[in-house]
C-alpha cells in the first residue's frame, strides 16, 4: 500500500490510508521508548533541512535509529553544495544514489512533489515553506487518538488560522473523520476562503467566531498555535490579539472533565506553564507521538512489514 | 434603414465565438495578437447572444490556433466555439474542452512555489470544474487560483 510512496501532503490520503500509518504507528510505539528493533537495519535515511528544525528532524532521526536504521544528514546549507547553487533537483538525484529515504525540507512550496517526480526512493515532506509538513498532521491525529478519540469528535482551533501550515492540513485531515470544527482567531488571521469553501463542500460543520469562550466548553480537543509578532502592523496591536487567546487555568474552567490540549510547539506565551501540570495538557505528549508516526511512515514506505 | 453587419465575414481562418464576455482582448493576448501587428483581425465585445446574455466574438484572418492556444482560451473562455474559415464556409467547429490538467500554461500565483524558481519544472495545474467558476490548483503548492486567470497565463 505504502512501499516506495511519497509523502508530501494531506491531500493524497484516503482515510483508510491514514488509518493504517496510525495502526502501523501503535503497532510501533512500543519501540519508540522502552525498546528497540532491528527492522530497519540495513537502510539509510538522507535528512536534507535547508530550514532549522528541532523536534521533526530529532524525531526523525530517532525513528529511524530506534528500529535499527542509520541516518545521514546535510549539516547546513552554507556547509554543502546548496551554498554554491546547486539546484534542489540535482541534489535530490545525487542523494537517492546514497540513501533509501529522503526527509526534505525546504524554504519553497512545492518543492517536496518535484523532488518526488525526481527521484527513485521515497520523499517525506518535513514541511516545504508554508504549505505542508504531513508527519506533523499524522502525530496530530495519532495524539487524538490515543488521548482523545477520532470519532465524534469537537476540535477547537486557536491562533493564527491563515498563515498556519499545520492548521491547514490538520483542517483537511478532520474531514476526511467528520470532525465538528470551530475556528477561533482574530479576523486579521482567519482561515483561508478556499480552505473555509472547500470544507462546507463536503459538509463539515464549521463554527467561526473570535472569542474562545463561546466554544471552549464543548470541546474534546484544543488545538492552540502561535500568534506571530510579524503579522501585526504594530506591537500594541500584537499584544492585544495575543492576550485574549491565551490558555490560562481561569480559561480551563468551563471545559470539559477529558478535553486535551495540543500544541504543535514551539509555544511562546500562548499557554500559559501553569497549564503544563493539569490532565488537560498533552502538548509534551503530543512531541512524543512523533517518534511512533515517525517509525510508522519510515517502516512503510521502506516496504518493511511489522 | 439599412442594416448592416458589425464584423463581415472572414474568406479564410479562424472565428472563436460564444467567449466570456469582456474576454476578446485577452484572447488577442493568448494569440500574440499585442502592439503593432500586422493580423487581420476583427473582436467585437459585449453583443447579444442567443445563449448567454452576451458574448465577446474574436475573427482572425488566415489563422487556424494552436492546441496550446485553445487550452489558454478554455480557461478564460470555457463555453467559446472555434469555427476553421475555408472559404467563406465553416469547414470545422468545435467547443473548446476544458482539460483535466494544464502544463506550462499558467504561471502559479504564489510567488514562493519551486515552479516560479531556476529549478527544472514546468508549471502543472488541475482543473476543478464542479464550481460554476473554474478553479485551478497547482500540483506544486496547492495554491488555487480562480480570478483572473488570463494574468497569470504564461
Amino acid at each position: 500500500m505504502f512501499a516506495k510512496k511519497h509523502i508530501i501532503s494531506m491531500r493524497d490520503f484516503s482515510r483508510a490510508e491514514i488509518d493504517h500509518i496510525l495502526q502501523r504507528a501503535e503497532a510501533l510505539e512500543t519501540f519508540a521508548s522502552e525498546r528497540s528493533s532491528d527492522i530497519l537495519a540495513g537502510r539509510i535515511l538522507a535528512m536534507l533541512f535547508y530550514e532549522p528544525s528541532t523536534r521533526t528532524r530529532l524525531s526523525f532521526e530517532t525513528a529511524m535509529k530506534r528500529l535499527g536504521g542509520e541516518t545521514i544528514s546535510m549539516v547546513s546549507t552554507e556547509a554543502s553544495s546548496a551554498a554554491k547553487g546547486e539546484m534542489l533537483a540535482d541534489t535530490i538525484r545525487v542523494v537517492g544514489e546514497y540513501a533509501d529515504v529522503i526527509v526534505l525540507r525546504h524554504p519553497k512550496e512545492g518543492s517536496t512533489r518535484m523532488s518526488a517526480e525526481m527521484s527513485d526512493v521515497p520523499i517525506i515532506n518535513a514541511g516545504d515553506g508554508a504549505g505542508h509538513h504531513p508527519t506533523q498532521t499524522l502525530l496530530d491525529l495519532y495524539t487524538i487518538k490515543r488521548e482523545s478519540n477520532l470519532r465524534n469528535l469537537n476540535i477547537v482551533l486557536i491562533g493564527d488560522l491563515k498563515y498556519g501550515r499545520t492548521v491547514h492540513s490538520l483542517v483537511y485531515a478532520l474531514s476526511l473523520y467528520d470532525a465538528k470544527i470551530s475556528l477561533v482567531s482574530p479576523e486579521e488571521l482567519c482561515i483561508p476562503s478556499d480552505i473555509k469553501e472547500d470544507l462546507i463542500k463536503r459538509r463539515i460543520d464549521v463554527y467561526e467566531t473570535t472569542k474562545l469562550e463561546d466554544v471552549m466548553e464543548y470541546a474534546d480537543v484544543v488545538y492552540v498555535t502561535r500568534i506571530q509578532k510579524e503579522r501585526f502592523p504594530d506591537l500594541s496591536e500584537y499584544q492585544k490579539v495575543a492576550g485574549s487567546y491565551r490558555i490560562s487555568l481561569k480559561s480551563l474552567k468551563n471545559c470539559k472533565e477529558d478535553m486535551i490540549i495540543m500544541h504543535p510547539l514551539p509555544r511562546v506565551d500562548e499557554i500559559d506553564t501553569d497549564v503544563d501540570s493539569t490532565k488537560h495538557a498533552k502538548y509534551f505528549k503530543q512531541a512524543f507521538y512523533g517518534v511512533p508516526v515517525r517509525m510508522a511512515v519510515l517502516s512503510l514506505v521502506l516496504g518493511c512489514d511489522v | 434603414m439599412k442594416r448592416e453587419l458589425r464584423v463581415h465575414p472572414i474568406r479564410n481562418g479562424t472565428v472563436i465565438d460564444h467567449i466570456t464576455p469582456g474576454q476578446a482582448l485577452n484572447v488577442l493576448k493568448i494569440l500574440g495578437i499585442v502592439g503593432t501587428s500586422d493580423a487581420v483581425v476583427s473582436a467585437v465585445m459585449n453583443v447579444q447572444s442567443k445563449k448567454a446574455h452576451t458574448k465577446d466574438i474574436v475573427k482572425v484572418e488566415d489563422r487556424e490556433l494552436k492546441p496550446h492556444e485553445v487550452d489558454k482560451i478554455a480557461l478564460i473562455a470555457p463555453s467559446a466555439t472555434i469555427n476553421i474559415i475555408r472559404d467563406y464556409k465553416v469547414n470545422k467547429k468545435d467547443k473548446v474542452i476544458l482539460p483535466d490538467t494544464v502544463e506550462g500554461v499558467v504561471r502559479c500565483a504564489n510567488p514562493n512555489c519551486i515552479s516560479n524558481t531556476h529549478e527544472p519544472v514546468i508549471s502543472k495545474f488541475t482543473i476543478d470544474k464542479s464550481q460554476s467558476q473554474i478553479r485551478l490548483r497547482c500540483i506544486y503548492c496547492e495554491r488555487t487560483i480562480s480570478e483572473n486567470i488570463a494574468e497569470h497565463l504564461l
